[in-house]
């Protein structure tokens, strides 16, 4: 057991032990100075593999490799898109706002940074116990958005700004129910605090663990929780800002070199840190999914479940066309906000209702019926969408 | 509705997706340049002149009658007759190309110029690697690069070649036939009249015939 | 969106651009063009399409970006070097364009066909609808943002007819396989087996492929009342093919002129009733179907024989004087020829009539009122391929 807690506590000593070089006074900073660039080497890593994995992921759904020539199984793929990145020629267009311009991707990363400033990666490893982690989580998710549109409107060309004015409206309207789907969260545990959240998670009655998930309003949260993560980073299916095959990129359409990459990192470090957020809200952080397999350190299960929520993602993306903007914004504010607040009901009496089937059942029922009912009854622009049945000429 | 259809497509990709790695089925890439697609037997890339035997020029069937030039429809194909006789597949003496070009950039691989040729002469190759530096000359093949011999055409081609070389042969069993008919008519034609003339006249000997 | 706002129009201002009048609400116009180089034209393609907001107002495609004098060569050419340029029109189908020529000389020759030949030809002409349509829905989805997962299912059925094809014609695309009077070579020894491999396990991905894309949600509220062209306007406006069966009209004409032996083989024809972009798109599964069915009694009952006329010399083939028009129903519609010979060996006058071209004339009524995610797919559904548009 000392054994495992070893290895599952090894960055925290590794930290502790490398800061006691410095004098005293500089502890805190030298800390919090090693906690950063550990995080950020392992986040840029992690969209390194990412990227490949996707690549690959799609490769192999789509019946063909991925790339297999830059190194074993392609693993050095991305360090090969990393280097084609940096020595392309800069293009910025010359009626361009330049400070803006360049302004822009460096907002986008730098708030995705920020994000993770609060995830609990293992047991005592989070970069800071905020009292209101969750909180300072969504607002700084909402510095993405600024960014998205300085790049748009500095770009200066109707492609761009189209996708700016697109990705805006739809961040926008999906922040909501994201927030309201965690809020459900923080109504059971009765703190703000990522850390208390997944603390709480992380008891085991029997083998089974108190992950939220694993309640009807918890599960009903993480699905919103990932729909409307998916929206905020402008994945397929909704991804019409970089709507590939009409306005060729959008927002970031006259972008080149490093800069281009640089939005695909603040992309996908946005993927990242919302899947971590749902991770630490809904399915219990760091903690082992059955008792038995706590041996096993509590930032490798955090991993795992990332990545997991990862190949969701790259999974959603390889099977499903986008859709249109309108009927992004009919989801969002005719489908989700509703159930999240039936969610939010669910949550409440789930809380207050004594422990036993009757609370299943009833928070079940109070989350299907509404789901069937709007489901049903979601008309996109008015028409009624249906499969049909087809004639023939006789 | 609710989903279900989406569910169902994400089913099916997942399937496919782990499919790929126990099925050829599922995973239809070939690993170009180092595995290939195996050659199919009637494919067609681009035209080469046959030769029977060892010698290209000697043994070439190109008699050098200008149709396939008629009938090509981008008009790829330049040629030049010599003025000189050689024999030709069956054995008649016949002209030759002095110069036979195929710009490959025109080519079409329409394969008319194979239609209409009367002396199986040019056929289509299925080499479709033929990348060059030079845009114009690299591209223009020239009556070397355009040889290839008879076994060749029966590597890429097998069923084909076989019906061309019956063909062949029974044109030369005709043109052999028709000569021995016409030695012994001559002959028996010189051996009537011999009490006439003093002096036989000596029957020519038959033109020796290229085989294969 | 006042222009001082708005730094597109303040730039097209600096630079003197023309801009559209103000549209009904009193805002300033965009003025978008997509194309010739775009990832979702189907080719070489522009559309100056007029925006208010995300709604199309006015839109106006141009093309003749592939315009290669088809028309003009032919009239230098002879009969017969004119049919490998008609592989290159609708250069996906090539064969059903070989026949379509043969049968517009056939019939200002007055050539008779043999039955084997007649069959091959049915055969091949099956084979490239059920490829062209398995490409179309592919792209139709790649527009979509299917991020090409349907697109690599039907090019990994795409091959396998088209590696059949190879074994046949001897090229995978453009074939040069009609003749006047038949097809130019016989098929191989066990080719026919392979095409009943082929189609026996073409339903399969059939089932595969509706159960990725006709119930998905996504799908459905993308095309459904997107793109509608009722009845009276498909007639009047001339469209022919899925677009026009979409619409509700029966008109096939592989059933209205029975050519070739089309009138042995009993098939249904889909008819939609909405006339929007989903019909288009499940008429045409629907008509992958009934070419499996085609197909399978075809490779029953083709007979043994000749596949041309023994007589028949390639060159110098010098029809009557006389017109022709000869028209069949390609898988994108209606292609026709009308030839003028004027006794000599090229002909006097060679038209084509492009069914992607005429289907085309509807677009902007098509996308007015649209978003601009629609025109896409409506172009999509709308199956062009520009060879044959600007030939």
């Amino acid at each position: 057991m000392t054994r495992a807690v070893a290895v599952d506590q090894m960055f925290v000593t590794l930290n502790h032990a490398l800061v006691a070089y410095v004098p005293a006074v500089w502890r805190p900073l030298a800390s919090a100075v090693l906690g950063v660039v550990t995080v950020m080497v392992v986040f840029l890593t992690l969209f390194a593999l990412t990227v490949l994995l996707e690549r690959k992921g799609l490769g192999r759904m789509q019946n063909r490799y991925g790339p297999n020539r830059v190194g074993p199984w392609g693993i050095l793929q991305p360090v090969a898109d990393g280097i084609k990145a940096i020595i392309k020629e800069d293009v910025v267009p010359q009626s361009a706002d330049h400070a803006v311009h360049f302004l822009a991707p460096v907002l986008i990363v730098v708030a995705a940074f920020l994000n993770y400033a609060v995830i609990p990666v293992g047991r005592g490893m989070a970069l800071t116990d905020l009292n209101a982690g969750v909180l300072f989580f969504f607002a700084i998710s909402s510095m993405v958005e600024l960014g998205v549109f300085m790049a748009g409107w500095a770009s200066r060309s109707k492609y761009s700004l189209f996708g700016a004015m697109r990705a805006i409206a739809q961040m926008i309207s999906y922040e909501v129910p994201m927030l309201l789907a965690a809020t459900a969260t923080v109504m059971v545990a009765g703190t703000l605090s990522t850390t208390r959240i997944v603390e709480m998670q992380a008891t085991y009655t029997g083998q089974i663990p108190h992950w939220f998930v694993l309640t009807p309003w918890g599960f009903t949260g993480f699905c919103l929780f990932m729909v409307a993560a998916t929206a905020e980073s402008n994945r397929s299916p909704f991804d019409l800002p970089e709507g590939e095959s009409e306005i060729v990129a959008g927002y970031f359409i006259e972008y080149s070199g490093f800069k281009f990459a640089l939005f695909f990192i603040g992309e996908y470090l946005g993927m990242m840190a919302t899947s971590a957020m749902a991770i630490t809200l809904f399915l219990g952080g760091w903690s082992a999914p059955l008792a038995c397999l706590q041996w096993f350190p509590t930032w490798g299960w955090f991993f795992v479940k990332l990545v997991a929520l990862l190949c969701g993602f790259i999974w959603m993306r390889g099977t499903l066309p986008r859709l249109r903007m309108d009927q992004l914004m009919n989801f969002s504010w005719k489908f989700l906000l509703p159930m999240t607040l039936v969610n939010l009901v669910a949550t409440g009496l789930w809380r207050f209702l004594p422990v036993g089937w009757e609370r299943w059942l009833i928070c079940g029922a109070l989350v299907v019926v509404p789901y069937a009912l709007l489901g049903r009854s979601i008309n996109w622009q008015g028409r009624k969408v249906a499969v049909r049945r087809y004639r023939y000429a006789e | 509705m609710l989903g279900r259809g989406i569910v169902e497509g994400m089913l099916e990709t997942a399937r496919n997706f782990l499919g790929s790695y126990v099925s050829r089925e599922r995973l239809t890439t070939v690993q170009y340049p180092e595995e290939r697609l195996a050659h199919i037997e009637n494919a067609r890339s681009f035209p080469f002149l046959v030769y029977d035997g060892a010698d290209w020029q000697a043994g070439m069937r190109c008699v050098s009658c200008q149709i396939c030039e008629k009938e090509c429809p981008p008009k790829c194909i330049y040629i030049e007759k010599s003025v000189d006789k050689k024999p030709d597949a069956v054995g008649r003496p016949q002209n030759y190309p002095k110069v036979f070009n195929i710009d490959v950039s025109v080519c079409m691989s329409c394969q008319i110029c194979v239609e209409v040729c009367p002396f199986d002469a040019i056929k289509m190759d299925v080499e479709y690697e033929l990348g060059a530096h030079d845009r114009f000359g690299g591209l223009l093949l020239d009556k070397q690069r355009l040889s290839k011999s008879n076994e060749y055409y029966h590597r890429i081609h097998p069923t084909e070649a076989a019906a061309v070389d019956a063909a062949l042969a029974e044109e030369r069993a005709k043109m052999q036939a028709k000569q021995q008919a016409a030695a012994a008519a001559a002959a028996a034609k010189a051996a009537a009249p011999v009490a006439a003339t003093p002096s036989a006249a000596i029957p020519s000997a038959p033109a020796t015939e290229g085989k294969a | 969106m006042s222009s001082a706002m708005h730094p597109a129009m303040d730039m097209a201002a600096e630079r003197g651009m023309q801009l559209s009048p103000a549209g009904e609400s009193g805002v300033q116009l965009l003025e978008v063009s997509m194309g010739p180089q775009h990832p979702s034209t189907h080719g070489v393609f522009r559309m100056d399409v007029v925006l208010d907001g995300e709604k199309v107002v006015k839109l106006k495609p141009v093309f003749g970006y592939l315009h290669r004098n088809h028309e003009k060569i032919a009239e230098k050419e002879t009969y017969l070097g004119n049919m490998p340029y008609t592989d290159r029109l609708d250069y996906i189908c090539s064969l059903t364009n070989n026949w379509a020529y043969a049968l517009a000389v056939e019939k200002l020759a007055g050539i008779e066909v043999p039955e084997r030949a007649e069959y091959l030809r049915v055969i091949t002409a099956e084979l490239t609808r059920l490829q062209n349509h398995a490409l179309l829905i592919g792209f139709l989805m790649q527009d979509m943002g299917a991020s090409g997962t349907p697109l690599m299912y039907a090019f990994r059925e795409r091959e396998k007819i088209q590696d059949l094809f190879e074994a046949l014609t001897g090229s995978r695309m453009m074939s040069n396989y009609m003749r006047f009077g038949g097809c130019r070579v016989d098929a191989p020894a066990g080719w026919l087996a392979e095409v009943g491999k082929m189609v026996a396990s073409f339903p399969q991905f059939l089932d595969e492929f509706e159960a990725l894309l006709t119930g998905n949600e996504i799908l459905m509220a993308r095309t459904q009342e997107v793109g509608v062209v009722t009845r009276e306007r498909a007639v009047n406006a001339g469209l022919t093919g899925p677009m026009l069966r979409a619409s509700g009209v029966n008109y096939d004409i592989r059933k209205v002129d029975g050519y070739g032996i089309y009138n042995r083989f009993p098939f249904r024809v889909p008819l939609g009733e909405h006339g929007d972009t989903y019909d288009r798109y499940m008429i045409r599964v629907l008509e992958m179907r009934e070419s499996v069915k085609i197909l399978e009694q075809a490779l029953k009952e083709i007979p043994d024989g000749p596949i041309q006329d023994p007589k028949t010399k390639p060159r110098n083939f010098r029809p009557k004087v006389g017109e022709a028009y000869g028209r069949i129903e390609s898988p994108k519609g209606e292609l026709g020829f009308y030839l003028i010979s004027d006794g000599t060996g090229t002909p006097y006058r060679y038209r084509v009539r492009p069914p992607s071209l005429i289907n085309l004339t509807l677009l902007e009524e098509m996308c007015l009122g649209h978003n601009v995610a629609d025109i896409v797919v409506i172009l999509g559904s709308v199956d062009i391929v520009l060879g044959e548009v600007d030939r």
